[in-house]
């Protein structure tokens, strides 16, 4: 503000300031000697104005260093030095708790891709994190149409069908254990009644791996689907005429005009779902613990395991860091596919 | 022309809130089941009766009490705080003017970039280092650090009409007052859909407080549930049914009245990113 008011002052010419405009330099009152009015000359209001600024400058810094400060500080202290840290302890043999580390460079990285376990876990993260970004991106945008026709309590059923998402996922993952106990379960009632057998969801890694997708699924489809619905609301109702106009039907309309439309926000939903899915912990926890026979241990259950189960803090900040890796890396491809790919408007 | 009554987006509609109301449903049931009715074949759907002698058990069993007391202190002071500091940092970022403020932007950026998952391990030791473990500041403070919110509230304030805050200015308000008497005031639609997003994940919570809490009366709720799951070789459906309907009441009451703010939250992040 005062830099900005003494700007046009410092541009006249010193008699213009006087004569024209006697109110304004307040600071010259008439007892100064005519012969020295023209003393307070342009380098020394710069300097005065120098320090002026000089000082709301150090004001500026102090007042943003104490609103900015604390939560900065927490991010530099929880975060990033953490994230150095583990890049750190990466190269360590190292129990979590003991006072001794071995520096053995990088032979946590080399343990782990030849260890005849990475493959199994590689593929159940690849398959877990697929199946549900997909899964999830397809039924969501199927339930947001849905929710966007004009049917009566849509209302309450979007309400109703985002509800799991803001549940606990441990007490999801342990509601939903029961819901698949294989003898007195909901879902082997359903499939005894068309005549099925259950499948063992508890002994068979590879049944378990789709209950804990399945699970993933109803937790989080809503959210999906709210995303959907609100980039639904945003397209033009007079883009979606002038498709009817030209004679699109509802298909071609849909793949024509809407999915590009909605461009941004499958962008937007596939990171979003991506991210939580690599990290995906709490349901997994809860109700197959990365078994049986590892068949639900993803990478994020693998940093767990290693670290605070077997100890291996070393091997586990080794898998962290690939992990953090991974997830960089496709965030970042992310973003330069969509620079080229995604519509905005 | 009469539009035809859409029976095919109904049955959808039907089978999709069926889908998400029938497990909810069962796990009620469930939690007020006797050993012999869950343990019955065929199943057999509703409880005889709706004693709550599951619920009593499971509060026997272990420090319900301290569990809830527990969760609804850190997820107050954690989602507070950390709101608080959102609020303080953005307003910081877009009304302060100093140098080099694109370089502090980015450092709350790209914190979106480390997720707390991936740091367990060194934040682990500094906890246990500073002897936080068991505490409330051991499982509040690692994670109090706002980005997202940070950024929600940034671009709010960017949109904020500037000449308020001018004339705020010219009246003498130095920027302590013009951040709570008037950029708050103007903001709280959005203050609100984050706090209550804040406090649904805090309540959540669940990998952090695990590691850092093994002492019952300082487990919150979801870790205190799975100490129902593993008191002995077979699971008691019914108590821990009964636990897991604690768990989730709360936050399904204060999901079905706060809606509307909610769902504004959850998709803040998604129309402005």
């Amino acid at each position: 503000m005062t830099s900005t008011a003494t700007r046009p002052a410092a541009g006249e010419t010193p008699g213009q300031a006087e004569t024209g405009r006697g109110a304004q330099p307040a600071a010259q009152p008439g007892t100064v000697p005519p012969a020295k009015r023209n003393v307070p000359d342009p380098a020394e209001r710069a300097r005065a104005r120098k320090l002026q600024s000089r000082r709301t400058q150090a004001r500026n810094w102090l007042l943003f260093v104490l609103l900015a400060g604390p939560n900065i500080a927490l991010l530099i202290a929880f975060t990033y030095k953490p994230l150095l840290q583990s890049f750190y302890y990466s190269t360590l043999q190292w129990n979590i708790g003991s006072q001794r580390a071995i520096d053995v460079g990088f032979r946590n990285y080399t343990d782990w891709l030849t260890d005849s376990a990475t493959p199994q876990v590689v593929g159940v993260t690849v398959i877990f994190t697929l199946a549900t970004v997909g899964g999830g991106m397809v039924i969501g945008l199927g339930l947001a149409l849905l929710l966007n026709q004009k049917l009566k309590l849509r209302g309450p059923a979007r309400t109703i069908i985002v509800a799991p998402y803001v549940l606990s996922g441990v007490a999801v993952g342990l509601l939903w254990l029961f819901v698949f106990d294989p003898n007195f379960g909901i879902v082997a009632a359903v499939l005894g009644a068309i005549g099925l057998p259950s499948p063992a969801w508890y002994n068979d890694p590879q049944w378990a791996l789709v209950m804990v997708i399945i699970v993933q699924l109803w937790k989080n489809v809503g959210y999906i689907a709210l995303i959907y619905l609100a980039g639904l609301q945003a397209i033009q109702a007079d883009v979606l005429e002038a498709a009817a106009l030209d004679g699109a039907g509802p298909v071609r309309t849909f793949r024509r005009i809407i999915l590009p439309l909605l461009g941004p926000t499958s962008f937007f939903l596939s990171v979003t779902t991506l991210l939580s899915s690599l990290q995906s912990f709490d349901i997994i926890q809860a109700m197959t613990k990365g078994g049986p026979l590892e068949g639900t241990t993803t990478m994020m259950y693998e940093i767990y395991r290693e670290g605070f189960v077997a100890g291996r803090a070393g091997y586990s900040s080794a898998v962290a860091t690939i992990l953090f890796v991974v997830l960089l890396i496709v965030t970042l491809v992310q973003l330069r596919f969509v620079e080229r790919k995604v519509h905005y408007s | 022309m009469m539009r035809r009554f859409p029976i095919g987006g109904y049955l959808a509609l039907l089978v999709a809130v069926a889908a998400m109301v029938l497990p909810l449903v069962w796990m009620l049931l469930a939690s007020f089941k006797g050993q012999t009715e869950i343990y019955s074949l065929p199943i057999q759907w509703l409880p005889s009766s709706f004693a709550p002698t599951n619920y009593s058990d499971a509060l026997d069993v272990v420090p319900f009490g301290a569990f809830f007391v527990n969760s609804a202190i850190t997820t107050v002071v954690g989602a507070g705080i950390k709101i608080i500091l959102g609020l303080m940092t953005a307003y910081a970022l877009v009304f302060i003017e100093v140098p080099f403020k694109k370089v502090f932007f980015a450092i709350v950026i790209f914190a979106l970039l480390v997720p707390q998952q991936i740091v367990i391990i060194p934040n682990y030791t500094l906890v246990a280092s500073l002897g936080w473990l068991n505490t409330y500041q051991g499982i509040i403070v690692p994670g109090l650090a706002s980005a997202f919110g940070t950024f929600l509230f940034r671009q709010h304030f960017l949109s904020l009409p500037p000449s308020v805050l001018e004339a705020a200015a010219l009246d003498g308000a130095g920027h302590l007052r013009r951040l709570w008497a008037f950029v708050v005031p103007m903001s709280t639609p959005t203050i609100a859909a984050v706090a209550l997003v804040s406090v649904v994940t805090e309540w959540n919570e669940y990998l952090w407080p695990l590691l850092v809490v093994d002492r019952p009366n300082m487990m919150t709720l979801p870790i205190g549930l799975t100490l129902l799951q593993n008191t002995d070789g077979i699971t008691n459906w019914g108590v821990l049914m009964a636990g897991t309907v604690l768990v989730t009441l709360p936050i399904l009451i204060v999901f079905f009245v706060m809606q509307r703010k909610i769902v504004a939250g959850l998709t803040a992040g998604a129309v402005t990113g």
